[in-house]
C-alpha cells in the first residue's frame, strides 16, 4: 500500500461514512413511516424509496446533476443560501453514496421496526409513558442492532459506489476519486493492475466484514426473526 | 384506601364487523367479566385503558371520567392511570425485572408501594436482577402485577392472569391478587373463561357472550 492508495481508501471512508450518517435520518423517518402508518399513496413511496437500488446508477448521477448543478433547484439554493456548491467536491460524492444507500438503509430499519411488539408499546403506553418515551425507552432499544444492521449496510454500499458518483462529481484525485473509480482508473492504464489488484484486496475485506457484521447483527435484533417465526434477511 | 370503587361503564366497541357492548355500573371492588373467549372480554379491558377507542359511549372509575364520547373526551392510555396486566404477561425483554418493576414509577401520580414493599408483597425480591427470559411463568405474572400497581394505578385490569399457568402456579398467583384486593383495596376489573376464579375473586359479574 503507498500513501496515495491509503488517501484513496481514507477519502472513500470518510465519503462513505459522511453519506451514511447523513441518509440515516432520512432513511430511519422513511422506515418507520413504512412500517407504522397505512395512507393512500403508501406503494408509491415505497416504490420511489426502492428506485435508487434499481434505476441505473448513471441515471441517478445524472439526475442528482439536474438537481445540483448551477441551474438545479437543489444547486441554486444552496450556492445562494450558503454559497457552496458540492460539484467535483468530495460532498457530492457523499450525496451520491448516500441517495444509493438509502433503499438498503430503509429495508433493515423497516424490517427491525416491524419486529417490535407493538403490544409491549401498548404495555409502555399504560404505564404511563407517553409516545416518545415509550419510542425511546422501548421501540428503539428494540429495533437497535437491526438500525446499526442498516448503517454497516449502507456504509457498505456508500463504499461501493460507482455509476451515480463519476456520473455527478467526475473522477477527480484527492476530492472524488473513492475506492472503485480509482480501481477503474488503474484498469485504463498499461501497468495498472499491480495497484488495481491491492485496492480491490481492500474494497473486498471492507465488503466482506460489513456484511458479516450486518448478518451479525440483523440475527441479534430479532429482525433476522420476524414475528411469524421465519428468519428475514435485510437483503 | 377504603373508598369503594364505582365502575360506570357503557360503551361499544366496534371489532372485525360487529359491534361488542358492556354496559354496567357497579359499586362493586372487584368487577368481573365472564365468558367464553371471543366474546370481546379483553376488547373492553382495551377500551377502559385507552389502547382501543369505543365507538361510543362512556367510562367512569372512581368518578374519573378516561372517556365519554359526547363531551369529546378520550384520554390518552398513559394519563388514564389504568394498571394491566396482560394475559401474556408482557415484560420488556431488554429491562431487567428490577427496570421493569420501576418502568411506571417516574409517571405515577401516587404511590401505593415502594419497591421493597411491592418485593415482599409479591414474593419477587430475588428477581430483581433477572431478565425476564429467564422467569418462570408465575414469577413473569407476579412481577408484572407488581410493575402495573408501581405505576400508582386507579384500577388494576387484570386480563385473565392465571390462564398461562400451570395448577400448581395458579394458586399463588391467585393469593397475591387476593392480597391486592383485601390489604390495598385496590378495584379491579377481571377477566375470565374460569367460573371458579371468578367466584373468588369478584363481587359483581357481567357475563359476557
Amino acid at each position: 500500500m503507498t500513501g496515495e492508495d491509503w488517501g484513496i481508501v481514507l477519502l472513500s471512508l470518510k465519503v462513505g461514512g459522511v453519506a451514511m450518517l447523513a441518509a440515516l435520518p432520512v432513511a430511519f423517518a422513511l422506515a418507520w413511516v413504512l412500517a407504522r402508518l397505512r395512507f393512500p399513496g403508501k406503494v408509491l413511496v415505497d416504490a420511489l424509496v426502492h428506485l435508487p437500488l434499481v434505476l441505473p446508477p448513471v441515471v441517478t448521477g445524472w439526475l442528482l446533476l439536474l438537481a445540483f448543478g448551477a441551474q438545479g433547484p437543489f444547486g441554486r439554493w444552496l450556492a445562494e443560501g450558503f454559497g457552496i456548491s458540492v460539484m467535483f467536491r468530495w460532498t457530492g460524492a457523499a450525496i451520491a453514496s448516500a441517495v444509493t444507500a438509502l433503499p438498503l438503509m430503509v429495508r433493515a430499519i423497516r424490517l427491525s421496526l416491524e419486529a417490535v411488539d407493538p403490544r409491549l408499546e401498548a404495555a409502555a403506553r399504560t404505564l404511563g409513558a407517553g409516545r416518545w418515551r415509550c419510542f425511546a425507552s422501548v421501540t428503539l432499544p428494540l429495533a437497535l442492532p437491526g438500525v446499526l444492521a442498516g448503517m454497516v449496510l449502507g456504509f457498505a454500499r456508500s463504499l461501493g459506489e460507482f455509476g451515480a458518483t463519476i456520473t455527478f462529481v467526475s473522477n477527480i484525485p484527492g476530492e472524488t476519486r473513492t475506492l472503485p473509480l480509482a480501481i477503474y482508473d488503474l484498469l485504463q492504464v498499461p501497468g495498472g493492475e499491480g495497484g488495481a489488484a491491492r485496492l480491490a484486496a481492500v474494497a473486498v475485506a471492507l465488503s466482506l466484514a460489513a456484511l458479516v457484521a450486518s448478518e451479525a447483527l440483523a440475527r441479534r435484533s430479532g429482525a433476522g426473526r420476524g414475528r411469524d417465526g421465519r428468519e428475514h434477511h435485510v437483503l | 384506601m377504603s373508598s369503594e370503587a364505582r365502575f360506570e361503564i357503557d360503551i361499544a366497541v366496534r371489532r372485525g364487523g360487529r359491534e361488542i357492548a358492556l354496559r354496567v355500573a357497579a359499586d362493586a371492588r372487584v368487577l368481573a367479566l365472564f365468558g367464553p373467549s371471543g366474546a370481546g372480554k379483553t376488547t373492553m379491558l382495551d377500551a377502559i385503558a385507552g389502547l382501543v377507542r369505543p365507538a361510543r359511549g362512556r367510562i367512569a372509575i372512581g368518578g374519573a371520567v378516561l372517556f365519554d364520547a359526547a363531551a369529546g373526551i378520550d384520554l390518552p392510555p398513559e394519563r388514564r392511570a389504568c394498571g394491566y396486566v396482560f394475559q401474556d404477561g408482557r415484560l420488556f425483554p431488554h429491562k431487567s425485572v428490577r427496570e421493569n418493576l420501576l418502568y411506571g414509577v417516574r409517571a405515577a401520580g401516587r404511590q401505593i408501594l415502594t419497591l421493597d414493599e411491592a418485593c415482599d408483597f409479591l414474593g419477587i425480591g430475588g428477581l430483581l436482577g433477572r431478565m425476564p427470559a429467564t422467569l418462570s411463568g408465575g414469577e413473569a405474572q407476579r412481577v408484572a402485577i407488581g410493575r402495573a400497581l408501581l405505576a400508582g394505578p386507579r384500577v388494576l385490569l387484570l386480563d385473565e392472569p392465571l390462564s398461562a399457568l400451570d395448577r400448581a402456579r395458579r394458586e399463588g398467583v391467585l393469593a397475591v391478587i387476593e392480597r391486592v384486593r383485601d390489604e390495598l383495596g385496590m378495584p379491579m376489573v377481571h377477566v375470565s373463561h374460569d367460573r371458579a376464579e371468578v367466584e373468588r375473586l369478584a363481587d359483581r359479574v357481567v357475563e359476557m357472550d
